[in-house]
Protein backbone atom coordinates (compact mmCIF):
# COMPACT_ATOMS: atom_id res chain seq x y z
CA UNK A 1 0.00 0.00 0.00
CA UNK A 2 1.84 3.28 -1.22
CA UNK A 3 0.51 6.29 -0.28
CA UNK A 4 1.29 7.97 -3.29
CA UNK A 5 -1.94 9.60 -5.80
CA UNK A 6 -1.85 6.57 -8.24
CA UNK A 7 -4.90 6.30 -10.25
CA UNK A 8 -5.64 3.11 -8.29
CA UNK A 9 -5.52 4.95 -4.87
CA UNK A 10 -7.80 7.96 -6.26
CA UNK A 11 -10.57 4.80 -7.47
CA UNK A 12 -10.07 3.45 -3.85
CA UNK A 13 -10.70 6.78 -1.94
CA UNK A 14 -13.66 7.50 -4.58
CA UNK A 15 -15.28 4.09 -4.23
CA UNK A 16 -14.98 4.57 -0.28
CA UNK A 17 -16.10 7.90 -0.24
CA UNK A 18 -18.90 7.01 -3.33
CA UNK A 19 -20.30 4.75 -0.53
CA UNK A 20 -20.05 6.60 2.31
CA UNK A 21 -21.99 9.21 0.71
CA UNK A 22 -24.98 6.97 -0.83
CA UNK A 23 -27.50 7.29 1.68
CA UNK A 24 -27.01 11.24 1.23
CA UNK A 25 -27.40 10.71 -2.97
CA UNK A 26 -30.57 8.41 -1.78
CA UNK A 27 -32.00 11.24 -0.01
CA UNK A 28 -31.76 13.38 -2.50
CA UNK A 29 -33.27 11.53 -5.52
CA UNK A 30 -35.38 9.31 -3.24
CA UNK A 31 -34.31 5.97 -5.10
CA UNK A 32 -34.81 3.69 -2.13
CA UNK A 33 -33.55 1.10 -5.13
CA UNK A 34 -30.16 2.14 -5.44
CA UNK A 35 -29.80 1.91 -1.36
CA UNK A 36 -30.98 -1.93 -1.39
CA UNK A 37 -28.41 -2.77 -4.54
CA UNK A 38 -26.06 -1.11 -2.38
CA UNK A 39 -26.84 -2.93 0.73
CA UNK A 40 -26.47 -6.10 -0.68
CA UNK A 41 -23.54 -5.32 -2.59
CA UNK A 42 -21.48 -4.32 0.52
CA UNK A 43 -23.03 -7.36 2.65
CA UNK A 44 -21.67 -9.38 -0.12
CA UNK A 45 -17.89 -7.69 -0.83
CA UNK A 46 -17.43 -8.04 3.18
CA UNK A 47 -18.47 -12.29 2.21
CA UNK A 48 -16.05 -11.55 -1.16
CA UNK A 49 -13.14 -9.84 1.40
CA UNK A 50 -13.45 -12.65 3.74
CA UNK A 51 -12.97 -15.59 0.72
CA UNK A 52 -9.80 -13.68 -0.11
CA UNK A 53 -8.21 -13.69 2.83
CA UNK A 54 -8.06 -17.92 2.28
CA UNK A 55 -8.23 -17.74 -1.55
CA UNK A 56 -6.16 -14.88 -2.83
CA UNK A 57 -3.84 -14.70 0.19
CA UNK A 58 -3.23 -18.30 1.23
CA UNK A 59 -4.09 -19.82 -1.88
CA UNK A 60 -7.04 -22.11 -0.60
CA UNK A 61 -9.67 -22.65 -3.04
CA UNK A 62 -12.39 -22.93 -1.45
CA UNK A 63 -15.42 -24.15 -3.18
CA UNK A 64 -18.25 -23.94 -0.31
CA UNK A 65 -17.56 -20.22 1.10
CA UNK A 66 -21.22 -19.68 0.86
CA UNK A 67 -21.91 -22.25 3.48
CA UNK A 68 -20.96 -20.36 6.05
CA UNK A 69 -23.21 -17.10 4.17
CA UNK A 70 -26.19 -19.47 5.21
CA UNK A 71 -24.95 -20.16 8.67
CA UNK A 72 -24.72 -17.34 10.04
CA UNK A 73 -28.18 -16.41 8.51
CA UNK A 74 -30.25 -19.32 9.85
CA UNK A 75 -28.13 -18.57 13.26
CA UNK A 76 -30.11 -15.21 13.35
CA UNK A 77 -33.42 -16.49 11.58
CA UNK A 78 -33.84 -19.47 13.99
CA UNK A 79 -32.55 -17.61 16.92
CA UNK A 80 -35.46 -14.89 16.14
CA UNK A 81 -38.08 -17.75 15.31
CA UNK A 82 -37.39 -19.21 18.12
CA UNK A 83 -38.07 -15.71 20.23
CA UNK A 84 -34.71 -14.59 20.76
CA UNK A 85 -34.25 -11.18 19.59
CA UNK A 86 -31.35 -9.48 21.02
CA UNK A 87 -28.66 -9.32 18.31
CA UNK A 88 -25.95 -9.16 21.55
CA UNK A 89 -27.02 -13.15 21.65
CA UNK A 90 -28.07 -13.86 17.53
CA UNK A 91 -24.78 -12.32 15.97
CA UNK A 92 -22.11 -13.69 18.48
CA UNK A 93 -23.44 -16.84 18.14
CA UNK A 94 -23.68 -16.27 14.15
CA UNK A 95 -20.40 -16.21 14.49
CA UNK A 96 -19.97 -18.97 16.87
CA UNK A 97 -21.43 -21.46 14.39
CA UNK A 98 -19.89 -20.26 11.41
CA UNK A 99 -16.65 -20.69 13.09
CA UNK A 100 -17.30 -24.38 14.24
CA UNK A 101 -18.43 -25.48 10.94
CA UNK A 102 -15.01 -23.99 9.32
CA UNK A 103 -13.31 -25.50 12.13
CA UNK A 104 -14.37 -28.81 11.29
CA UNK A 105 -14.39 -28.54 7.80
CA UNK A 106 -10.91 -26.97 7.53
CA UNK A 107 -9.52 -29.92 9.60
CA UNK A 108 -10.79 -32.81 7.49
CA UNK A 109 -10.52 -29.99 3.87
CA UNK A 110 -6.72 -29.03 4.75
CA UNK A 111 -4.91 -32.20 5.23
CA UNK A 112 -5.99 -32.82 1.05
CA UNK A 113 -4.85 -30.45 -1.45
CA UNK A 114 -5.52 -29.37 -4.88
CA UNK A 115 -9.02 -30.97 -6.49
CA UNK A 116 -9.95 -32.96 -3.45
CA UNK A 117 -9.62 -29.91 -1.39
CA UNK A 118 -12.08 -28.12 -3.56
CA UNK A 119 -14.44 -31.29 -3.58
CA UNK A 120 -14.42 -31.30 0.39
CA UNK A 121 -14.92 -27.94 0.82
CA UNK A 122 -18.15 -28.22 -1.81
CA UNK A 123 -19.36 -31.42 -0.03
CA UNK A 124 -19.38 -29.66 3.00
CA UNK A 125 -21.42 -26.91 1.62
CA UNK A 126 -23.89 -29.10 -0.31
CA UNK A 127 -24.52 -30.54 3.33
CA UNK A 128 -25.37 -27.64 4.80
CA UNK A 129 -27.70 -26.56 2.05
CA UNK A 130 -29.58 -30.33 2.14
CA UNK A 131 -29.42 -30.02 6.28
CA UNK A 132 -31.25 -26.28 5.52
CA UNK A 133 -33.46 -27.93 2.95
CA UNK A 134 -34.19 -30.96 5.55
CA UNK A 135 -35.65 -28.65 8.17
CA UNK A 136 -39.30 -28.54 7.87
CA UNK A 137 -39.44 -26.58 11.42
CA UNK A 138 -37.68 -23.31 10.08
CA UNK A 139 -39.62 -23.91 6.61
CA UNK A 140 -37.66 -26.38 4.91
CA UNK A 141 -36.89 -25.68 1.09
CA UNK A 142 -39.55 -22.71 1.37
CA UNK A 143 -37.19 -20.70 4.03
CA UNK A 144 -37.59 -18.80 7.03
CA UNK A 145 -39.00 -15.49 7.37
CA UNK A 146 -37.78 -12.68 9.88
CA UNK A 147 -40.62 -11.09 11.90
CA UNK A 148 -38.43 -8.37 13.06
CA UNK A 149 -34.21 -7.48 12.42
CA UNK A 150 -31.70 -8.30 15.18
CA UNK A 151 -32.60 -6.30 18.71
CA UNK A 152 -29.66 -4.23 20.09
CA UNK A 153 -31.60 -2.78 23.06
CA UNK A 154 -32.20 0.67 21.56
CA UNK A 155 -29.12 1.20 20.51
CA UNK A 156 -29.37 0.87 16.70
CA UNK A 157 -32.67 0.37 14.52
CA UNK A 158 -31.52 -2.28 11.61
CA UNK A 159 -35.24 -1.65 10.39
CA UNK A 160 -34.02 2.01 9.65
CA UNK A 161 -32.23 1.27 5.84
CA UNK A 162 -29.89 3.81 6.17
CA UNK A 163 -28.99 2.86 9.64
CA UNK A 164 -28.80 -0.66 8.48
CA UNK A 165 -26.54 -0.06 4.96
CA UNK A 166 -23.74 2.41 7.00
CA UNK A 167 -23.88 -0.68 9.84
CA UNK A 168 -22.97 -2.60 6.96
CA UNK A 169 -20.68 -0.48 5.64
CA UNK A 170 -18.91 0.20 8.67
CA UNK A 171 -18.12 -3.98 9.16
CA UNK A 172 -17.05 -4.22 5.59
CA UNK A 173 -14.48 -1.22 6.66
CA UNK A 174 -13.70 -3.43 9.58
CA UNK A 175 -13.12 -6.39 7.91
CA UNK A 176 -10.85 -4.83 4.85
CA UNK A 177 -8.73 -3.35 8.01
CA UNK A 178 -8.48 -6.84 9.31
CA UNK A 179 -7.41 -8.75 6.23
CA UNK A 180 -4.92 -5.64 5.88
CA UNK A 181 -3.33 -6.04 9.20
CA UNK A 182 -4.05 -10.29 8.91
CA UNK A 183 -1.70 -10.37 5.80
CA UNK A 184 0.97 -7.75 6.77
CA UNK A 185 1.41 -9.50 10.09
CA UNK A 186 4.06 -12.50 11.27
CA UNK A 187 0.99 -14.41 10.64
CA UNK A 188 0.15 -13.31 6.98
CA UNK A 189 3.79 -13.92 6.20
CA UNK A 190 2.89 -17.27 7.14
CA UNK A 191 -0.04 -17.77 5.12
CA UNK A 192 1.22 -15.99 1.92
CA UNK A 193 4.73 -17.93 2.21
CA UNK A 194 2.72 -21.57 1.96
CA UNK A 195 0.39 -20.54 -1.06
CA UNK A 196 3.98 -19.17 -2.82
CA UNK A 197 5.66 -23.04 -1.71
CA UNK A 198 4.65 -24.94 1.12
CA UNK A 199 6.99 -27.75 1.21
CA UNK A 200 9.65 -24.92 1.51
CA UNK A 201 7.67 -23.38 4.61
CA UNK A 202 7.68 -26.98 6.26
CA UNK A 203 11.37 -27.06 5.69
CA UNK A 204 12.72 -23.94 7.44
CA UNK A 205 10.36 -24.59 10.45
CA UNK A 206 6.63 -23.97 9.54
CA UNK A 207 3.95 -26.29 10.70
CA UNK A 208 1.90 -24.98 7.86
CA UNK A 209 -0.68 -26.79 8.81
CA UNK A 210 -2.39 -24.91 11.57
CA UNK A 211 -2.27 -21.50 9.88
CA UNK A 212 -3.89 -22.23 7.02
CA UNK A 213 -6.56 -23.66 9.55
CA UNK A 214 -6.63 -20.57 11.51
CA UNK A 215 -7.11 -18.76 8.52
CA UNK A 216 -9.59 -21.15 7.15
CA UNK A 217 -11.67 -20.26 10.68
CA UNK A 218 -11.06 -16.71 10.58
CA UNK A 219 -12.35 -16.62 7.03
CA UNK A 220 -15.40 -18.63 7.78
CA UNK A 221 -16.11 -16.66 10.91
CA UNK A 222 -16.40 -13.38 9.29
CA UNK A 223 -18.17 -14.51 6.17
CA UNK A 224 -21.04 -15.57 9.31
CA UNK A 225 -20.99 -12.70 10.02
CA UNK A 226 -21.83 -11.40 6.50
CA UNK A 227 -24.53 -14.08 6.83
CA UNK A 228 -25.83 -12.62 10.06
CA UNK A 229 -26.74 -9.45 7.59
CA UNK A 230 -27.61 -10.92 4.67
CA UNK A 231 -31.05 -12.56 6.88
CA UNK A 232 -31.23 -8.89 8.42
CA UNK A 233 -30.85 -7.37 5.17
CA UNK A 234 -33.89 -9.51 3.35
CA UNK A 235 -35.57 -10.75 6.64
CA UNK A 236 -35.75 -14.10 4.92
CA UNK A 237 -33.45 -17.14 4.91
CA UNK A 238 -33.70 -20.42 2.67
CA UNK A 239 -31.01 -22.81 1.34
CA UNK A 240 -30.61 -21.35 -1.86
CA UNK A 241 -28.05 -18.97 0.00
CA UNK A 242 -25.79 -21.76 0.55
CA UNK A 243 -26.04 -23.51 -2.95
CA UNK A 244 -22.88 -24.12 -4.19
CA UNK A 245 -23.61 -21.66 -7.59
CA UNK A 246 -23.30 -19.32 -4.65
CA UNK A 247 -20.06 -20.56 -3.29
CA UNK A 248 -19.40 -19.79 -7.01
CA UNK A 249 -20.32 -16.01 -7.23
CA UNK A 250 -18.05 -15.46 -4.95
CA UNK A 251 -15.10 -17.27 -5.75
CA UNK A 252 -15.73 -14.92 -9.57
CA UNK A 253 -16.00 -11.63 -7.00
CA UNK A 254 -12.76 -12.08 -5.57
CA UNK A 255 -11.02 -13.45 -9.36
CA UNK A 256 -12.86 -10.29 -11.41
CA UNK A 257 -11.79 -7.81 -8.66
CA UNK A 258 -8.46 -9.05 -8.16
CA UNK A 259 -6.72 -12.26 -5.94
CA UNK A 260 -4.92 -11.02 -2.58
CA UNK A 261 -5.20 -7.33 -3.12
CA UNK A 262 -6.80 -5.45 -0.36
CA UNK A 263 -9.80 -3.73 -2.51
CA UNK A 264 -10.27 -6.46 -5.36
CA UNK A 265 -13.14 -8.34 -3.63
CA UNK A 266 -15.02 -4.68 -3.21
CA UNK A 267 -14.42 -4.09 -6.71
CA UNK A 268 -15.63 -7.41 -7.77
CA UNK A 269 -18.90 -7.74 -5.70
CA UNK A 270 -19.88 -3.93 -7.15
CA UNK A 271 -18.85 -5.19 -10.55
CA UNK A 272 -20.87 -8.87 -10.42
CA UNK A 273 -23.55 -7.38 -8.95
CA UNK A 274 -23.66 -4.25 -11.27
CA UNK A 275 -23.94 -6.56 -14.16
CA UNK A 276 -26.24 -8.91 -12.73
CA UNK A 277 -28.69 -6.24 -12.02
CA UNK A 278 -28.30 -4.30 -15.11
CA UNK A 279 -27.00 -6.40 -18.25
CA UNK A 280 -30.83 -7.70 -18.76
CA UNK A 281 -32.00 -4.45 -18.90
CA UNK A 282 -29.09 -3.50 -21.16
CA UNK A 283 -29.62 -6.75 -23.47
CA UNK A 284 -33.34 -6.17 -23.82
CA UNK A 285 -32.54 -2.44 -25.28
CA UNK A 286 -30.36 -3.65 -28.02
CA UNK A 287 -32.53 -6.15 -28.84
CA UNK A 288 -35.76 -4.57 -28.48
CA UNK A 289 -35.56 -2.79 -32.12
CA UNK A 290 -34.80 -5.73 -33.75
CA UNK A 291 -37.39 -8.46 -31.83
CA UNK A 292 -39.74 -6.20 -29.58
CA UNK A 293 -41.59 -9.59 -28.36
CA UNK A 294 -38.50 -11.10 -27.35
CA UNK A 295 -36.31 -8.44 -25.76
CA UNK A 296 -37.45 -9.27 -22.04
CA UNK A 297 -36.57 -13.00 -22.93
CA UNK A 298 -33.72 -11.99 -24.42
CA UNK A 299 -32.38 -10.14 -21.16
CA UNK A 300 -32.80 -13.22 -18.89
CA UNK A 301 -29.52 -14.74 -20.99
CA UNK A 302 -27.56 -11.98 -19.31
CA UNK A 303 -25.02 -14.86 -18.56
CA UNK A 304 -24.56 -15.44 -22.26
CA UNK A 305 -22.53 -11.95 -22.21
CA UNK A 306 -21.15 -12.35 -18.40
CA UNK A 307 -19.11 -15.24 -19.21
CA UNK A 308 -17.18 -14.50 -21.95
CA UNK A 309 -16.50 -10.84 -19.79
CA UNK A 310 -15.17 -12.73 -17.00
CA UNK A 311 -12.93 -15.20 -19.46
CA UNK A 312 -11.77 -11.97 -20.68
CA UNK A 313 -10.32 -10.89 -17.34
CA UNK A 314 -8.75 -14.20 -16.40
CA UNK A 315 -7.28 -14.69 -19.80
CA UNK A 316 -6.05 -10.49 -20.26
CA UNK A 317 -6.58 -9.01 -16.94
CA UNK A 318 -4.59 -11.49 -14.44
CA UNK A 319 -4.85 -9.39 -11.42
CA UNK A 320 -9.22 -8.61 -12.08
CA UNK A 321 -9.97 -5.06 -12.20
CA UNK A 322 -7.34 -4.22 -9.09
CA UNK A 323 -4.54 -5.27 -11.90
CA UNK A 324 -6.08 -3.46 -14.70
CA UNK A 325 -5.85 -0.43 -11.95
CA UNK A 326 -2.50 -1.33 -10.86
CA UNK A 327 -1.23 -1.06 -14.32
CA UNK A 328 -2.90 2.39 -15.19
CA UNK A 329 -0.64 3.30 -11.90
CA UNK A 330 2.31 2.21 -12.79
CA UNK A 331 2.01 3.21 -16.89
CA UNK A 332 1.77 6.66 -15.12
CA UNK A 333 4.04 7.07 -13.02
CA UNK A 334 7.13 5.51 -15.72
CA UNK A 335 5.40 7.59 -18.92
CA UNK B 1 30.64 -42.65 18.19
CA UNK B 2 28.19 -41.99 20.78
CA UNK B 3 29.21 -38.24 20.67
CA UNK B 4 28.01 -37.88 16.88
CA UNK B 5 25.92 -34.64 15.94
CA UNK B 6 24.23 -37.01 13.37
CA UNK B 7 23.82 -40.34 13.81
CA UNK B 8 22.50 -42.59 10.26
CA UNK B 9 21.55 -46.28 11.26
CA UNK B 10 20.62 -48.80 8.52
CA UNK B 11 18.80 -46.38 6.78
CA UNK B 12 16.99 -47.99 3.62
CA UNK B 13 14.12 -46.34 1.44
CA UNK B 14 12.84 -48.27 -1.75
CA UNK B 15 11.16 -46.40 -4.74
CA UNK B 16 9.38 -49.62 -6.54
CA UNK B 17 12.27 -51.39 -7.96
CA UNK B 18 14.74 -48.64 -7.00
CA UNK B 19 16.71 -49.15 -3.50
CA UNK B 20 17.50 -45.80 -3.33
CA UNK B 21 19.10 -46.01 0.37
CA UNK B 22 20.56 -49.31 1.12
CA UNK B 23 21.85 -49.89 4.68
CA UNK B 24 23.60 -46.76 4.97
CA UNK B 25 24.95 -45.95 8.25
CA UNK B 26 27.42 -42.67 8.82
CA UNK B 27 28.22 -40.70 12.14
CA UNK B 28 28.63 -37.10 11.51
CA UNK B 29 30.46 -35.29 15.00
CA UNK B 30 30.13 -31.73 15.74
CA UNK B 31 31.93 -29.62 13.62
CA UNK B 32 32.67 -31.64 10.79
CA UNK B 33 32.06 -30.65 7.23
CA UNK B 34 30.97 -34.30 5.88
CA UNK B 35 30.94 -34.26 1.96
CA UNK B 36 28.88 -36.87 0.04
CA UNK B 37 29.38 -37.77 -3.58
CA UNK B 38 28.51 -40.11 -6.09
CA UNK B 39 27.13 -40.47 -9.95
CA UNK B 40 23.46 -39.27 -11.04
CA UNK B 41 21.23 -41.53 -9.28
CA UNK B 42 23.14 -42.44 -6.17
CA UNK B 43 20.44 -41.12 -3.76
CA UNK B 44 22.32 -38.52 -2.44
CA UNK B 45 19.03 -36.38 -2.84
CA UNK B 46 17.12 -38.68 -1.35
CA UNK B 47 19.29 -39.29 1.60
CA UNK B 48 18.90 -35.46 2.22
CA UNK B 49 15.30 -35.80 2.08
CA UNK B 50 15.09 -38.31 4.88
CA UNK B 51 17.58 -36.44 6.90
CA UNK B 52 15.36 -33.37 6.26
CA UNK B 53 12.16 -35.39 7.14
CA UNK B 54 10.94 -35.06 3.45
CA UNK B 55 10.65 -38.74 3.16
CA UNK B 56 9.95 -41.00 5.04
CA UNK B 57 12.56 -43.73 5.37
CA UNK B 58 11.80 -47.58 5.25
CA UNK B 59 13.84 -48.39 8.11
CA UNK B 60 16.10 -47.34 9.57
CA UNK B 61 17.14 -44.42 12.24
CA UNK B 62 18.03 -41.44 12.55
CA UNK B 63 19.39 -39.11 15.38
CA UNK B 64 20.80 -35.39 16.08
CA UNK B 65 22.26 -34.40 19.11
CA UNK B 66 21.14 -37.58 20.29
CA UNK B 67 17.83 -37.41 20.22
CA UNK B 68 15.59 -39.83 17.88
CA UNK B 69 14.67 -38.10 15.07
CA UNK B 70 13.32 -40.76 12.44
CA UNK B 71 9.67 -39.62 12.87
CA UNK B 72 9.99 -36.68 13.22
CA UNK B 73 7.70 -34.17 10.99
CA UNK B 74 10.04 -31.62 9.01
CA UNK B 75 9.05 -28.23 10.88
CA UNK B 76 10.25 -30.07 14.09
CA UNK B 77 13.62 -30.83 12.70
CA UNK B 78 14.52 -27.52 11.67
CA UNK B 79 13.17 -25.77 14.63
CA UNK B 80 15.49 -28.51 16.83
CA UNK B 81 18.36 -27.21 14.78
CA UNK B 82 18.86 -29.11 11.26
CA UNK B 83 18.33 -27.02 8.46
CA UNK B 84 18.06 -27.45 4.84
CA UNK B 85 18.87 -25.88 1.49
CA UNK B 86 17.32 -27.37 -2.00
CA UNK B 87 19.33 -28.48 -5.03
CA UNK B 88 16.44 -27.24 -6.99
CA UNK B 89 16.07 -23.11 -5.78
CA UNK B 90 12.73 -23.39 -4.62
CA UNK B 91 12.37 -19.68 -2.74
CA UNK B 92 9.33 -16.72 -2.68
CA UNK B 93 10.20 -15.27 -6.00
CA UNK B 94 7.19 -13.03 -5.12
CA UNK B 95 8.62 -11.58 -1.99
CA UNK B 96 12.11 -9.54 -1.57
CA UNK B 97 15.36 -11.38 -1.17
CA UNK B 98 15.44 -9.85 2.68
CA UNK B 99 11.40 -11.36 3.21
CA UNK B 100 12.53 -14.58 2.62
CA UNK B 101 15.51 -14.57 4.77
CA UNK B 102 13.14 -12.96 7.24
CA UNK B 103 10.68 -15.53 6.85
CA UNK B 104 13.47 -18.00 7.57
CA UNK B 105 14.27 -15.68 11.01
CA UNK B 106 10.76 -16.31 11.96
CA UNK B 107 9.86 -19.89 11.24
CA UNK B 108 12.32 -20.23 14.77
CA UNK B 109 11.48 -17.07 16.58
CA UNK B 110 8.51 -18.33 18.52
CA UNK B 111 4.75 -19.19 16.87
CA UNK B 112 3.23 -16.93 14.08
CA UNK B 113 -0.17 -16.06 15.62
CA UNK B 114 0.65 -12.87 15.74
CA UNK B 115 -2.48 -11.15 13.66
CA UNK B 116 -1.91 -6.98 13.70
CA UNK B 117 1.65 -6.34 13.84
CA UNK B 118 3.35 -5.10 10.53
CA UNK B 119 5.84 -8.52 10.36
CA UNK B 120 8.28 -6.04 7.64
CA UNK B 121 8.70 -3.58 10.81
CA UNK B 122 9.93 -5.60 13.25
CA UNK B 123 13.78 -5.41 13.55
CA UNK B 124 13.73 -8.53 16.09
CA UNK B 125 12.92 -10.26 12.43
CA UNK B 126 14.64 -7.83 10.13
CA UNK B 127 18.12 -7.27 11.39
CA UNK B 128 18.73 -11.06 12.39
CA UNK B 129 17.69 -11.71 8.16
CA UNK B 130 19.80 -8.11 6.97
CA UNK B 131 22.71 -9.98 8.67
CA UNK B 132 22.24 -13.38 7.30
CA UNK B 133 21.84 -11.79 4.15
CA UNK B 134 25.45 -9.97 4.53
CA UNK B 135 27.10 -12.51 5.50
CA UNK B 136 26.26 -14.75 1.98
CA UNK B 137 27.32 -11.42 0.23
CA UNK B 138 23.84 -10.36 -0.51
CA UNK B 139 23.56 -7.55 1.43
CA UNK B 140 23.33 -5.23 -1.27
CA UNK B 141 20.35 -7.08 -3.20
CA UNK B 142 18.25 -7.03 0.10
CA UNK B 143 15.36 -5.09 -1.22
CA UNK B 144 15.45 -6.76 -4.49
CA UNK B 145 12.84 -9.14 -5.30
CA UNK B 146 13.90 -12.73 -5.53
CA UNK B 147 12.70 -13.42 -8.75
CA UNK B 148 14.91 -10.62 -9.89
CA UNK B 149 18.64 -12.49 -8.69
CA UNK B 150 20.61 -14.38 -11.20
CA UNK B 151 21.12 -17.92 -10.38
CA UNK B 152 23.84 -17.85 -8.33
CA UNK B 153 22.39 -15.17 -5.85
CA UNK B 154 19.75 -17.97 -5.84
CA UNK B 155 22.18 -20.34 -4.32
CA UNK B 156 23.46 -17.63 -1.81
CA UNK B 157 19.83 -16.57 -1.13
CA UNK B 158 19.14 -20.32 0.00
CA UNK B 159 22.42 -20.65 2.02
CA UNK B 160 21.28 -17.53 4.00
CA UNK B 161 18.24 -18.71 4.75
CA UNK B 162 19.35 -21.71 5.91
CA UNK B 163 21.77 -19.71 8.16
CA UNK B 164 19.27 -17.52 9.09
CA UNK B 165 17.36 -19.83 11.85
CA UNK B 166 21.30 -20.26 13.64
CA UNK B 167 21.41 -24.31 12.72
CA UNK B 168 23.48 -26.45 14.45
CA UNK B 169 23.88 -28.13 11.23
CA UNK B 170 23.32 -27.68 7.52
CA UNK B 171 21.97 -29.86 4.94
CA UNK B 172 23.27 -28.57 1.59
CA UNK B 173 22.11 -30.01 -1.35
CA UNK B 174 24.32 -28.98 -4.23
CA UNK B 175 24.74 -25.38 -3.33
CA UNK B 176 26.89 -24.86 -6.72
CA UNK B 177 24.69 -26.36 -9.10
CA UNK B 178 25.03 -24.44 -12.10
CA UNK B 179 27.04 -21.55 -10.78
CA UNK B 180 29.92 -20.44 -12.87
CA UNK B 181 33.64 -20.65 -11.89
CA UNK B 182 33.62 -17.92 -10.35
CA UNK B 183 30.61 -18.03 -8.38
CA UNK B 184 31.61 -21.58 -7.04
CA UNK B 185 34.82 -19.98 -5.93
CA UNK B 186 33.39 -17.30 -3.88
CA UNK B 187 30.66 -19.56 -2.39
CA UNK B 188 33.95 -22.36 -1.56
CA UNK B 189 35.55 -19.74 0.04
CA UNK B 190 32.24 -18.97 1.98
CA UNK B 191 31.94 -22.31 3.16
CA UNK B 192 35.16 -22.28 4.34
CA UNK B 193 34.36 -19.59 6.79
CA UNK B 194 31.07 -21.31 7.60
CA UNK B 195 32.44 -24.49 8.41
CA UNK B 196 34.65 -22.80 11.20
CA UNK B 197 30.71 -22.32 12.85
CA UNK B 198 28.28 -25.10 11.84
CA UNK B 199 28.68 -28.56 10.98
CA UNK B 200 27.76 -29.25 7.28
CA UNK B 201 26.37 -32.06 5.57
CA UNK B 202 27.32 -30.94 1.88
CA UNK B 203 26.32 -32.75 -1.37
CA UNK B 204 27.98 -31.48 -4.25
CA UNK B 205 29.55 -32.46 -7.71
CA UNK B 206 32.30 -30.17 -8.21
CA UNK B 207 35.40 -32.29 -6.42
CA UNK B 208 37.38 -29.32 -6.84
CA UNK B 209 35.49 -27.91 -4.21
CA UNK B 210 34.63 -31.09 -2.82
CA UNK B 211 38.09 -32.41 -1.94
CA UNK B 212 39.09 -28.22 -1.19
CA UNK B 213 36.58 -28.45 2.07
CA UNK B 214 35.48 -31.37 3.18
CA UNK B 215 36.68 -33.11 6.60
CA UNK B 216 35.56 -36.45 5.81
CA UNK B 217 34.01 -37.62 2.01
CA UNK B 218 31.48 -40.62 2.08
CA UNK B 219 31.03 -42.06 -1.50
CA UNK B 220 27.35 -43.06 -2.29
CA UNK B 221 26.77 -45.61 -5.39
CA UNK B 222 23.56 -47.33 -6.11
CA UNK B 223 22.43 -46.37 -2.58
CA UNK B 224 25.02 -47.73 -0.99
CA UNK B 225 27.78 -46.57 1.29
CA UNK B 226 31.15 -48.15 -0.79
CA UNK B 227 33.62 -46.35 0.74
CA UNK B 228 34.38 -43.36 3.81
CA UNK B 229 36.85 -41.40 4.73
CA UNK B 230 39.63 -38.29 4.49
CA UNK B 231 39.57 -36.91 1.39
CA UNK B 232 43.26 -38.76 0.60
CA UNK B 233 41.89 -41.69 1.40
CA UNK B 234 38.96 -41.53 -0.77
CA UNK B 235 41.15 -40.17 -3.41
CA UNK B 236 43.77 -43.61 -3.40
CA UNK B 237 40.52 -45.83 -2.93
CA UNK B 238 40.42 -48.24 -6.34
CA UNK B 239 36.56 -49.05 -5.63
CA UNK B 240 35.74 -45.36 -5.75
CA UNK B 241 37.69 -44.78 -8.83
CA UNK B 242 36.26 -47.45 -10.54
CA UNK B 243 32.92 -46.32 -9.87
CA UNK B 244 33.02 -42.86 -9.81
CA UNK B 245 36.47 -40.76 -9.79
CA UNK B 246 37.75 -42.59 -13.07
CA UNK B 247 34.15 -42.33 -15.09
CA UNK B 248 34.46 -38.57 -14.10
CA UNK B 249 37.96 -38.07 -15.22
CA UNK B 250 36.87 -40.12 -18.43
CA UNK B 251 34.24 -37.77 -18.91
CA UNK B 252 35.77 -34.52 -18.39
Amino acid sequence: MSGALTPRNVVIAALLVGLALLPLYVSITGDRFLLTLFTRIVILAMAAVSLNLILGYGGMMSFGHAAYLGIGGYTVAILAFEGVQSGFVQWPLALAASALFALVVGALSLRTRGVYFIMITLAFAQMAYYLASGMARYGGDDGLGLDSRSQFAGLLNLSNKTTFYYVCLILLCASILLVWRLTISRFGMVLRGTRSNETRMRAIGFPTYRYKLAGFVIAGTMCGLAGALVANHTDFVSPAMMYWTRSGDLIVMVVLGGMGTLFGPVFGALALLFLEQFLPTLISAVVRPFNPAGAVKAGEYWQIVLGPLLLLVVLFARGGIDGLLRMLSSRERHG
Amino acid sequence: MADALLQIENLSKRFGGIQASDRISLAIPDGELHAVIGPNGAGKTTLVSQLSGQIAPDSGRISFAGVDITGLPMHRRSAGGLARSFQITSLFLDISALDNVALAVQAHAGHSFRFWRDARGEAELRQPARAALERVGLGARADWPASALSHGEHRQLELAMALAGRPRMLLLDEPMAGMGPDESARMVTMLRALKQEVTILLIEHDMEAVFALADRITVLVYGRVIASGAPAEIRANAQVRDAYLGEQEAVS
